[in-house]
């Protein structure tokens, strides 16, 4: 299992602020994307249109970076803090 | 020489965290800069209220790593960030960066890159509330500049 969490305009979008996924074998945050964006149109929306950023334990991540059972994974916009 | 993260959910006191600073004796330093932002109180300003949303844990760690490849680059003393969430009103602060060093420059300069840092790594994010409706802030490209400004600057003392 894998957690996948959804922050500000995406868990608004989606109406979803934490989904938790089988993770039959280790995988990339690219592959992820591609997974969820198969989803169904409001997923594919939301990987194809504006910037989405992912961490994977809290610590940012890219397409590449490996996601193995029992990780956090996160998406999110681009930060707008401070 | 401590790291002092703090996520506050009620009021930031921008007087009250400089005077922890100004009144820790045991790391006493030649410098103190501090930066506050606050929500823009404009005339023309359509936004009546903010909320601001996080990513809890990885929000310190992000602040925490930020402010020790700031440690890196310059001698420091303490260095308190304090960052709301929630709701917040125009005039409001937002966000509180403190640093004391032995002298002012690095003081100076470790603050402005904390903030830099900070507004494009830190997992926050702004939705401003309007008479028209409610809009998510979008990231500026400006921001994004700032900090690889950093960078750059650091390629060029190597």
């Amino acid at each position: 299992m894998i957690e996948v969490l959804f922050f500000a305009r995406l868990r608004e979008t989606l109406d979803l602020a934490r989904l938790a996924l089988e993770l039959a074998e280790p995988t990339t945050v690219g592959a992820l994307k591609a997974q969820l964006a198969a989803r169904g149109p409001s997923w594919h929306a939301l990987f194809a249109g504006r910037q989405v950023l992912a961490a994977v334990n809290q610590e940012l991540a890219d397409d590449a970076t490996p996601i193995r059972p029992g990780d956090e994974v996160a998406f999110f916009p681009p930060a707008t803090g401070g | 020489m401590t790291d002092d993260v703090r996520i506050l959910t009620t009021a930031l006191d921008p007087a009250a965290l400089t005077a922890e600073l100004v009144n820790d004796r045991a790391h006493s330093q030649g410098a103190l800069v501090t930066f506050v932002g606050m929500v823009r109180d404009l005339t023309n300003n359509p936004v009546t209220a903010m909320q601001l949303e996080h990513y809890p844990g990885m929000t310190e760690k992000s602040l925490t790593a930020i402010i020790g490849r700031a440690r890196v680059r310059w001698p420091l003393g303490q260095v308190l960030i304090a960052h709301r969430v929630g709701l917040l009103h125009p005039g409001e602060p937002i966000v509180f960066v403190g640093v004391t060093g032995s002298h002012r420059r690095e003081a100076f300069a470790a603050c402005e890159f904390l903030m830099d840092y900070l507004k494009t790594e830190a997992p926050f994010w702004k939705k401003e509330f309007t008479p028209e409706g409610e809009r998510w802030v979008e990231a500026k490209q400006s921001d994004d500049e700032a900090a690889k400004r950093w960078r750059a600057a650091r390629q060029q003392q190597q």
